[in-house]
């Protein structure tokens, strides 16, 4: 059973990297597939407006880190880790947290690596984090989480992209974070992205278009089995949820603030309806920024709970999707730093690979 | 569990599509309603109502009403 208590370390803050270009839903993608309609995709998957841009995943949270950086008054040389959770790096290789190791300043000295998780990657990235942590020895680390879905130049109206950093610290006697973890890999082509691994290569067929779930698509953009995903939000997400409660002897009901994946409304709708869980305890970002994977967790919380998170707060956050795969976390803050949002434009200037 | 009451949650699902179109035997993927989002909220429906969770090969797989009625039944 993927239970996990880790104790002395505590979530010190949050920030979020978007860009700064606006897409809105009613004005675009109108041909998107055979039976869409804009005003029906944004009625049920309260998805209207998204950031996207041609700005790669660590380009968002490069800047995010340094604004929170700034807040918590950490110098670079204190952070000891450095983990970035994306399905979009910069690069096949090397990682990008040795990239950003470089870009940020931080010393030498430091632990750097990837996790490829996509939307149940803030919590499984932050189980990581945090197991790493527990012994002392790693003190100050940033974990960074989010999507820019630049492998493909078109991927429809539902995803948005952003970069987040939640920043951890050791701190003996802190109350302890608790996890539940899972995984459904029999369903590991409900949300796929065929071509470019190891297990088929690239080839010019690739590039062909195909249809798939009614829409025309290529063999290295993601594809979706939109109704098996959504089934499975809705049945799995209630049940780890009451499955942590009972394993840990809490009651859900209690959180101030219940923080899901921003997958669809309609689906988050279901799940908060299943739990008996009061609207206005279950802040949503998707409206603006529609479903932006690993990032859905802390952007919700940096742009809706921005100035309501300065005391004591208890959390239960659940990330679902791709894997198949969900984490639900509990945990509780005091003066979690929260930074302004940053929205961030195309860097035209600096010279890569 | 009764096919009228499944035909008339399965019609709840729809928002102009006249009722009496909805009878076992109406092949619902031809219904010009009837779009990728409906079938969400029908997969949502059965979950809630028959605690059943269905899959996209199975919404394929039923090709009228009761089709779908007979695979939700076979699943409790």
């Amino acid at each position: 059973m993927a239970f996990l208590e880790v104790k002395n370390v505590r979530i010190a803050g949050m920030s979020a990297g978007v860009p700064k270009r606006v897409i809105n839903n009613m004005e675009q993608f109108n041909d998107y597939s055979k039976d869409y309609d804009a005003a029906a995709f944004v009625e049920q998957t309260g998805v209207l407006e998204r950031r996207v841009d041609n700005i790669p995943t660590s380009d968002l949270c490069v800047p995010a880190a340094v604004q929170l950086m700034n807040d918590l008054g950490w110098e670079k040389a204190d952070v000891d880790a450095v983990l970035f959770v994306s399905q979009n790096t910069d690069y096949i290789l090397p990682a990008t947290a040795c990239i950003v190791q470089e870009r940020l300043g931080l010393s030498k000295e430091c632990y750097a690596m990837d996790i490829a998780m996509g939307c149940s990657g803030w919590v499984y990235g932050l189980s990581a984090a945090l197991s790493l942590m527990q012994g002392g020895t790693i003190k100050k680390a940033l974990l960074m989480c989010g999507d820019a879905k630049r492998r493909s130049q078109y991927d429809g109206p539902l995803f948005g992209f952003a970069g987040t950093v939640t920043a951890l610290v050791y701190d003996e006697g802190c109350s302890s974070i608790k996890f539940h973890l899972g995984t459904d890999g029999g369903s590991y082509d409900a949300i796929i992205i065929p071509d470019g691994g190891a297990r088929n290569q690239v080839t010019p067929k690739s590039f062909e278009l195909e249809e798939f779930d009614g829409k025309m698509v290529h063999r290295l953009e993601s594809r979706m089995k939109g109704m098996d995903v959504f089934a499975f939000g809705i049945s799995t997400v209630p049940k780890s949820v009451k499955q942590l409660s009972e394993h840990f002897g809490i009651d859900y009901q209690d959180a101030d603030y219940y923080v899901f994946h921003q997958a669809n409304m309609k689906m988050n709708n279901m799940i908060m309806k299943k739990l008996k869980l009061p609207q206005e305890k279950v802040p949503s970002c998707m409206y603006w920024f529609g479903n932006t994977s690993s990032a859905s967790i802390p952007l919700t919380i940096v742009t809706q709970l921005g100035d309501k998170c300065q005391d004591h707060k208890r959390f239960l956050c659940c990330g679902f999707g791709v894997g198949l795969s969900w984490g639900t976390v509990v945990f509780e803050t005091d003066n979690l730093v929260l930074s302004k949002l940053v929205e961030v434009e195309e860097d035209k200037n600096t010279k890569w690979v | 569990m009764e096919l009228k009451d499944f035909i008339a949650n399965f019609a709840e699902q729809f928002d102009e599509t006249d009722v009496n179109e909805f009878k076992p035997e109406t092949v619902f993927h031809d219904l010009e309603e009837y779009s990728s989002l409906v079938a969400l909220s029908i997969i949502a429906m059965i979950n809630e109502e028959y605690d059943v969770t269905l899959k996209g090969d199975d919404m394929s797989a039923a090709v009228t009403i009761e089709d779908l009625f007979n695979i939700v039944k076979s699943k409790m």
